[in-house]
């Protein structure tokens, strides 16, 4: 029964953490895949002031080195204005991202996550994605017409009318809502002598490296802000640190409740073995010798347990890391928070070692107070106990 | 012929002094010889168990003294007497208070274990010890595999395994069957007259007061008499 528990406790621990952090990859790795990308270059005031002046002014030179770094898988560069989105039903206030759809591709799934319509197919002039949910809210469909209103450098107000060629759906909710997608020749033509790009989002070969790369590039061009994804987004980076901390608390709620689910059985079995107890100090087992039996019993059970319960995990873990849990019965809730309705388990391998050494140390801990209780029956007594 | 147990003016008060003062030893005076087969006998709370107790060095009496061999036992700390009852007391219980998950060799062996015997000797006086109570073709066998009689005879192997002065045994038949007493009385009498193991029973059993050459009867905690046969 003890080693079942310890392995259930250690095993649901396990899947909990594993779908926490699953959640929290998912969430990151979308807005990532997104809208964010890994690095990003701006004009340092950009970052400050997302005003339409703050351009990136050399982009030749961010290519060139963009292109000569190896790390660097793939770039876009994107206009990016603070606008308004209207239709007949209303206007709200919007991202307006013009991109070069090729190029986007290679750093973003947006292009994926279509739900009506193409990637910028079939219309030639002032196409235009947008969300889903800005799509309900502004009450267009396919092919229908906004307008979308922003300011050149001098303040002065520009219009265009753009055509709905196609409707996505993120995982984000509340980025849809308030981001729109236009090809950066269609906004640089309407922009005039302001044309250019305030933008360049970058993907890494390897994402463990990105502050890496992140240096490298900003030494490279000194007078840009580069910044990575944790920079970008921080909710993102603190909610990755975040999680790390959730988690060990969570373990150490399993491990609390582990604890006193050992003490309970060991102070059991202490009882139901009195008789043994007594005749073992009835015949001369010192003191130290029954603490130590005690504690090394409970050690042995839980050493039993604990690599029952990792390996249990460390199997469900494997197979829901591929195969996924569909939690489209909250997806809506789940939307809310940017997080993909379809979860794939994740641990990384210094959690299950981590694991394991804190149900041994819970273990010892929980078994000292079975064996000073064992300490305490008075021999002549216990040899005669029911 | 030497005393290896020796009481003078024990006693055992429970709420000394007050109203409910309970007086489990009243001043029991008694000397065991070596080689004695001596039964303690008496009704229900006459003070036998609690006599084993205190001569056991398993509980501290509340006036008088004890003394195995030349050693004062009711002068020892709990430390002191664990070490004592190690190496000069052997026990008997009324449960036979095996260890479930030992064999019977393992059960007598773990004794001598503690009495970091080597073990080569632990084996050799394991094997004979079993022989000596006839379950050299149980050795193996744990105690659920074997039946009452034959788990108290494992008990008496245990008790002398650790080469004690006197083995203590605590209503050793109370649980066993006539056929069971009568072959547990035949080796533990065999045990005393061929090799001068000392005895000292707490019972009831009319078949064991039978057996032994000495009865000495309790009642109300003080010994009313002492007969040698």
């Amino acid at each position: 029964m003890v080693i079942a528990s310890i392995a259930m406790g250690i095993w649901a621990g396990l899947f909990v953490i594993s779908v926490s952090a699953g959640l929290n990859e998912q969430r990151t790795k979308d807005a990532l895949n997104t809208y964010i990308s890994h690095v990003q270059i701006h004009n340092p005031e950009f970052v400050k002031d997302n005003n339409v002046e703050y351009r990136i002014d050399d982009m030749d030179k961010v290519r060139k080195t963009l292109s000569g770094n190896a790390a660097v898988k793939s770039f876009s560069e994107r206009v990016v204005l603070s606008g308004m989105v209207s239709s007949s039903a209303g206007g709200f206030g919007a991202r307006i991202t013009g991109i070069d759809p090729e190029q986007e591709k290679s750093v973003s799934t947006m292009h994926e996550k279509l739900v009506d319509g193409a990637y910028f197919e079939g219309m030639k002039k002032n196409p235009v994605m947008i969300g889903k949910k800005l799509a309900e809210k502004l009450k267009v469909g396919l092919r229908k017409k906004v307008v979308l209103t922003f300011q050149n450098d001098n303040g002065d107000i520009l219009t265009g009318a753009f055509r709905v060629v196609g409707i996505y759906k993120t995982s984000n909710s509340k980025a849809d809502e308030m981001n729109v997608f236009v090809r950066a020749s269609d906004v640089n033509r309407l922009l005039e002598e302001n044309a250019g790009y305030h933008e360049v989002a970058i993907i890494v070969n390897n994402l463990a490296e990105v502050d890496t790369v992140s240096s490298t590039i900003s030494a490279s061009l000194p007078n840009l802000k580069v910044q990575s994804w944790k920079e970008v987004s921080p909710d993102l980076g603190y909610a990755d640190e975040m999680m790390m901390q959730m988690l060990y608390i969570i373990i150490g709620i399993i491990l609390m409740a582990l604890s006193f689910g050992i003490i309970n059985t060991m102070l059991m079995a202490v009882l139901e073995r009195k008789r043994e107890l007594g005749m073992l100090m009835s015949v001369g087992m010192n003191k130290t010798k029954v603490f130590f039996m005690i504690v090394v019993e409970t050690v042995f059970i839980s050493m039993v347990g604990g690599p029952i319960g990792v390996v249990l995990g460390y199997l469900t873990v494997s197979h829901f890391g591929s195969a996924g849990i569909d939690l489209s019965v909250v997806g809506k809730g789940l939307e809310e928070f940017g997080i993909s309705t379809m979860v794939y388990t994740n641990l990384e391998p210094r959690f299950y070692l981590n694991v394991t050494v804190m149900v041994i140390v819970a273990a010892i801990l929980s078994s000292i107070y079975p064996a000073i209780k064992a300490l305490q029956l008075k021999p002549a007594e216990a040899v005669r106990a029911l | 012929m030497s005393a290896v147990i020796r009481t003078d003016n024990l006693q055992k008060y429970y709420n000394p002094g007050e109203p409910l003062e309970v007086r489990a030893l009243d001043g029991v005076t008694l000397e065991i010889e070596r080689g004695e087969f001596t039964a303690i006998v008496g009704p229900s709370g006459s003070g036998k168990t609690t006599l084993l107790n205190i001569i056991g060095g398993l509980d501290h009496q509340t006036g008088g003294s004890a003394h195995i061999g030349d050693t004062e036992i009711t002068a020892m700390n709990d430390n002191q007497l664990i070490d004592f009852r190690l190496n000069n007391i052997g026990f008997v219980f009324q449960a036979y208070n095996l260890i479930p998950v030992l064999t019977a060799k393992e059960n007598v062996e773990f004794i001598m274990l503690l009495q970091k015997r080597s073990k080569e000797e632990r084996n050799t006086r394991t094997e004979e010890l079993l022989k000596e109570v006839g379950l050299e073709d149980k050795m193996n066998n744990r105690p659920s595999e074997m039946s009452g009689g034959q788990q108290q005879r494992v008990a008496v192997a245990r008790a002398l395994a650790s080469k004690p002065q006197f083995v203590l045994a605590d209503e050793p038949t109370a649980n066993l069957d006539s056929q069971s007493t009568a072959d547990l009385l035949d080796i533990m009498a065999d045990l005393n007259q061929k090799e001068h193991v000392t005895f000292l029973f707490s019972t009831h059993d009319q078949r064991v007061i039978d057996r032994a050459r000495r009865v000495v009867t309790l009642e109300d905690g003080k010994i009313i008499s002492d007969e040698k046969k």
